[in-house]
């Protein structure tokens, strides 16, 4: 049997702005993830240390500070630096993300970018898929 | 990783080869079983403690601030909390790490070298864990951590599966969770080894403790005591006088202690009486015999899981035709059975 998909639910830096965060996280409950949530106020490092201790196939950062330039790609350097793989892991990023940011996003390793109005289906789907590809590819090597 | 790097990666202290091989053992990849054989001979050093209790009463706040109590005491930690898996969808919402160090930035936890924190989900299995988060705890023992804290799901009346992993069972209550009654109620309230009641400066936390005083004195040998109690001795009891005079008189007796979690009050005196059932559990042999008495119950599991798996396999017996001979009425289940064991034997 194919296992569960372990989603990350992160907030990071100085940003309390969780509703998305949690109706998020209780969506893909209900599509049948298994999420973490690390709560408010975490740092790159700790988010990257979460990442790598839950083992999880999807890290999925909510941020609507205007750091996610900052703050994104730090998350995936510590992972590297914390012994983990971030290609075997999917980057998801959600919240306030101008578009004109989300080349440089999807350039420092993220899949992923929702912004407020996404449907949670699009989300779902997308993340089934992309896990699936990333599993596929990491069972081949 | 493949088995061999993750084997060495566990002995040398490699989080994230412990964090993969939960991933197999959890999900009962092939990989997982063999690694847990060939960890198994550094297991047994540390000390498992249970937390359990109903949902919301502080079990992951607890957690945390022993975490970081028993770092000051420079034990390392090792965490496994279990919550509720879908019987719907399967999913999970873990939100127990949520509270690890609660942004306290005099004790941070997430980076602490000597801690490691796992969140599981219970599959929708009854009993409060996970089916293998007894394995998981073996995986973190080899690791090398000191102290295992193992937090159950919010546990209902009967949810009493932490037994089965923690040499220290710890049971936390809130005060107006229920009279006497529900106190003295067979299941969760029986297992606790030390009992706590936490957001103790609610209303009506002197009564739940002494309601569960009282509960911990009903049992045989408190019942001698107290018989050889007069009248006079009523308002002995009803001081908690008594419970210390049987404290006196009997190896264990589970302490009741009260905690304000989240600000971090009862959690060193929490601390002292964890290591102190340890030393206890050690110096009366009662560690042993728990393990003992658990292995042999896993062992036999093991056995019966194996026997599941040979009977899925159609050419050793056929099964299935076995049954069908049941169906047809020229065999009874009970003969059915026997034939069964029988040809097991001869394998």
């Amino acid at each position: 049997m194919e296992r569960p998909i372990k989603v990350l639910v992160a907030k990071v830096g100085l940003d309390g702005h969780d509703r998305g965060a949690k109706v998020v996280a209780r969506f893909l409950r209900d599509a049948g993830f298994e999420v973490v949530y690390t709560g408010l106020h975490r740092t790159p490092q700790e988010v990257a240390m979460a990442a790598v201790q839950e083992d999880v196939d999807v890290v999925g950062i909510s941020i609507h500070s205007g750091a996610h330039k900052e703050l994104v790609p730090k998350v995936i350097k510590y992972i590297k630096e914390f012994g983990g793989n971030p290609e075997e892991m999917v980057f998801l990023v959600g919240g306030i993300i101008p578009e004109d940011d989300f080349e440089e996003l999807k350039k420092a390793g993220v899949d992923g970018i929702f912004i407020p109005g996404t449907p949670i289906q699009e989300i779902i789907d997308f993340i089934k898929k992309a896990v699936a590809e990333k599993r596929k590819a990491v069972a081949k090597k | 990783m493949n088995v061999d790097e993750i084997v060495d990666g566990i002995l040398n202290k490699n989080r994230r080869a412990l964090a993969r091989a939960i991933t197999y053992v959890e999900n009962e990849y092939p990989e997982g079983k063999e690694i847990l054989k060939r960890i198994y001979h550094r297991t047994g050093k540390a000390h498992v403690v249970g937390i359990t209790g109903f949902p919301g009463v502080g079990k992951s706040t607890t957690v945390s601030k022993l975490t970081q109590e028993f770092r000051k005491r420079e034990k390392t930690v090792g965490i496994v909390a279990v919550d509720p898996g879908s019987p719907f969808t399967g999913g999970a919402l873990l939100g127990d790490r949520l509270r690890l160090d609660g942004l306290d930035v005099n004790n941070p936890l997430w980076l602490d070298e000597g801690v490691f924190f796992r969140s599981m989900s219970s599959r929708g299995r009854a009993g409060g864990i996970a089916a293998k988060t007894g394995d998981v705890v073996r995986l973190m023992d080899a690791f090398g951590f000191d102290v295992i804290f193992v937090e159950t799901v919010g546990a209902g009346q009967s949810e009493v599966d932490i037994i089965e992993v923690a040499d220290t069972s710890i049971v936390i209550l809130m005060p107006e969770m229920g009279d006497d009654i529900q106190i003295n109620k067979a299941g969760i309230l029986e297992i606790g080894d030390i009992y706590v009641v936490n957001k103790a400066d609610l209303g009506g936390a002197e009564k739940t403790v002494k309601w569960l005083k009282s509960m911990i004195m009903m049992d045989q040998e408190a019942i001698e005591i107290l018989s050889k109690t007069t009248h006079a001795d009523e308002a002995a009891v009803e001081s908690g006088e008594i419970f210390e005079r049987m404290k006196r008189s009997k190896d264990w007796v589970p302490p009741v202690l009260t905690t304000v979690a989240d600000r971090g009050e009862g959690i060193r005196e929490l601390a002292d009486a964890i290591e102190r059932h340890f030393d206890y559990l050690k110096r009366s042999g009662k560690l042993e015999e728990r393990r003992i008495r658990r292995l042999s119950r896993e062992v036999f599991d093991l056995i019966m899981d194996e026997i599941k798996m040979l009977l899925s396999k159609n050419d050793v017996v056929n099964y299935r035709e076995i049954i069908q001979k049941v169906v047809r009425g020229e065999l009874d289940p009970h003969t059915a059975a026997e034939m069964v064991v029988e040809k097991l034997i001869k394998l």
